[in-house]
């Protein structure tokens, strides 16, 4: 995503959690979602079966 | 006599239990300490000094009678600001939470402690909410390393690094949720034990990310964490996680050689990025634990990424209503990347979590092989308070984020793990050793086994 769209998206997401976000702040929720989204790709490239269990309750 | 400021808490406690100390005496030379260091130190936000000082006189009291303390008695201890302190405001390290009203009672980690002979002292600064690796807190202002005092302690157990590292207290309480115990261990040269996930209870602590969270000591010995860990284990009805399985002492175990364990150490992900001390850290306990096979940790950077990618949501999800209504009296590092966490797909958590059990599988075959694995606890020692990014492998990487690329990893799957302080000149540097879930025994035995051969202790600071 561009920054644009990544600012676009942040404006829609704000609206739609009721957050308030300051113009001030666009940079730096930018530079943070980027990484987790760049993260998440690492993740998600990750190809795991349908009935993998996610492990919401985590027991070691 | 003993030296109070560098005694173990197992010496405090022997001590005390043989008659050559009083609890009130122990008690008013760490309250000495505190008065005279933390303020170059910036270890505690509160110090409980009226508190300590009654359950002092009630326990030299019963020891008049000829009753036993307990295996922690008399030592002074205290605990990172989001364990529940009666009587005070569970600050969590954030001013918001300051306002709350005063906890009614103690974290039961506390009780536990206090009902084994140990003295409460007072409460410890730490990053906002948790979400941080530097012990910076812009509210308290930052914890500062011992042994420089222009350094970080590491986070967000900050104050709990400084206060034991600077001698204020043999013993304190941090979270581990991505690797807050285990980077101020590293960075203040210091023992600390993230127990298995579950292990030890959370109720009545502030949480951060429930799926990761752990809580457990930092200590200047493999013993006293043994000791603190032993009195605090056991199932806990208040918290959901905690597991139901009985005190498995480790202290008897401690001494039992090492002889046919088989320790490896991490290689691929884990010998990436390491500083010339980390190296240097790791090849010194591998050499010590004749540990010379190389263990490649499968997929290190995926289950970092999904650990990140479950803090960030997770710890949205906690504070999207603080963020809504107060985002100005957040830090707002952290209240910009909590914002952002709440923007995160709702699929990338759920493929992260899904993740998590499949590469938890994959680790558990991997201790079919071996009983422990070395790896470097954080990529660097100590860096200056204020700094944003450091130089590693020839590339320069934000600071903040990659403190805990070695931690994450680990954590991520809820192993056992103690890290060992290596004293190296001039900033110490902390070696994780890694156990199979459940067996602290394990790297708790390794770690004493280190600190006896004189590979591993916790430096003095100067001055």
């Amino acid at each position: 995503m561009t920054a644009n769209e990544l600012d676009d998206f942040i404006t829609a997401s704000a609206r739609a959690l009721a957050l308030p976000v300051d113009p001030a702040w666009y940079p730096a929720i930018r530079a943070n979602l980027e990484t987790t989204l760049r993260l998440a790709a690492v993740v998600a490239e990750f190809a795991l079966p349908d009935d993998a269990e996610p492990a919401p309750v985590f027991r070691a | 006599m003993i030296d109070l400021a560098e005694a173990s808490a197992c010496d405090i406690a022997g001590a005390v239990e043989r008659g050559e100390a009083s609890v009130a005496a122990v008690v008013e030379a760490a309250l000495g300490r505190i008065e005279r260091c933390d303020p170059a130190l910036n270890a505690f936000t509160d110090v409980a000094a009226e508190r300590a000082r009654r359950r002092a006189a009630a326990l030299d009291g019963r020891r008049a009678k000829g009753e036993k303390l307990g295996p922690l008695a008399g030592v002074p201890f205290a605990v990172k600001n989001l364990f529940d302190v009666a009587g005070l405001a569970t600050r969590a390290g954030s001013k918001i939470n300051r306002e709350l009203p005063a906890a009614a009672r103690d974290a039961p980690l506390i009780e536990r402690l206090e009902a084994a002979g140990a003295v409460l002292i007072g409460a410890l600064n730490m990053g906002e909410y948790a979400y941080d690796f530097t012990g910076e807190n812009v509210h308290d202002g930052p914890s500062r390393n011992p042994h420089d005092t222009g350094r970080m302690t590491g986070g967000s157990s900050g104050g709990s690094g400084a206060a034991v590292a600077g001698r204020l207290v043999p013993l304190a309480l941090g979270s581990d949720t991505n690797g807050s115990i285990r980077v101020p261990a590293s960075l203040c040269g210091l023992f600390g034990l993230k127990p298995t996930y579950g292990r030890l209870t959370r109720a009545r602590s502030f949480p951060f990310v429930t799926s990761l969270d752990h809580v457990g000591p930092l200590g200047r010995s493999a013993a006293d964490l043994a000791a603190a860990y032993d009195a605090m284990q056991g199932p806990d009805p208040e918290d959901p996680v905690c597991a139901l399985r009985p005190v498995e002492p480790t202290m008897p175990l401690l001494g039992k050689k090492l002889e046919g364990l088989r320790i490896a150490t991490a290689g691929g992900y884990f010998s990436k990025g390491q500083s010339l001390p980390g190296r240097a850290a790791i090849a010194a306990v591998a050499a010590a634990l004749n540990a010379t096979a190389e263990i490649e940790w499968p997929h290190a950077a995926r289950a970092r990424a999904a650990a990140f990618i479950i803090t960030a949501a997770e710890g949205a999800c906690l504070h999207v209503d603080r963020l809504r209504r107060r985002p100005n009296d957040y830090d707002p590092a952290v209240r910009d990347r909590l914002i952002a966490g709440a923007m995160v797909p709702a699929i990338a958590v759920e493929q992260a979590q899904k993740f998590r059990r499949w590469y938890r599988g994959e680790v558990a075959a991997l201790f079919r092989d071996v009983d422990a694995v070395i790896a470097p606890a954080t990529p660097c020692t100590a860096p200056r308070i204020g700094e944003e990014s450091f130089v590693l492998d020839g590339a320069t990487m934000p600071l903040r984020a990659n403190l805990g690329i070695y931690t994450q990893p680990i954590s991520f799957i809820g192993l056992p793990v103690v890290v060992v302080p290596v004293p190296l000149s001039p900033l110490p540097i902390g070696v994780q050793i890694i156990a199979a879930p459940w067996r602290e025994d394990v790297a708790l035995r390794i770690a004493h086994a280190l600190e006896a051969m004189g590979v591993v202790a916790a430096p003095k600071p100067p001055g």
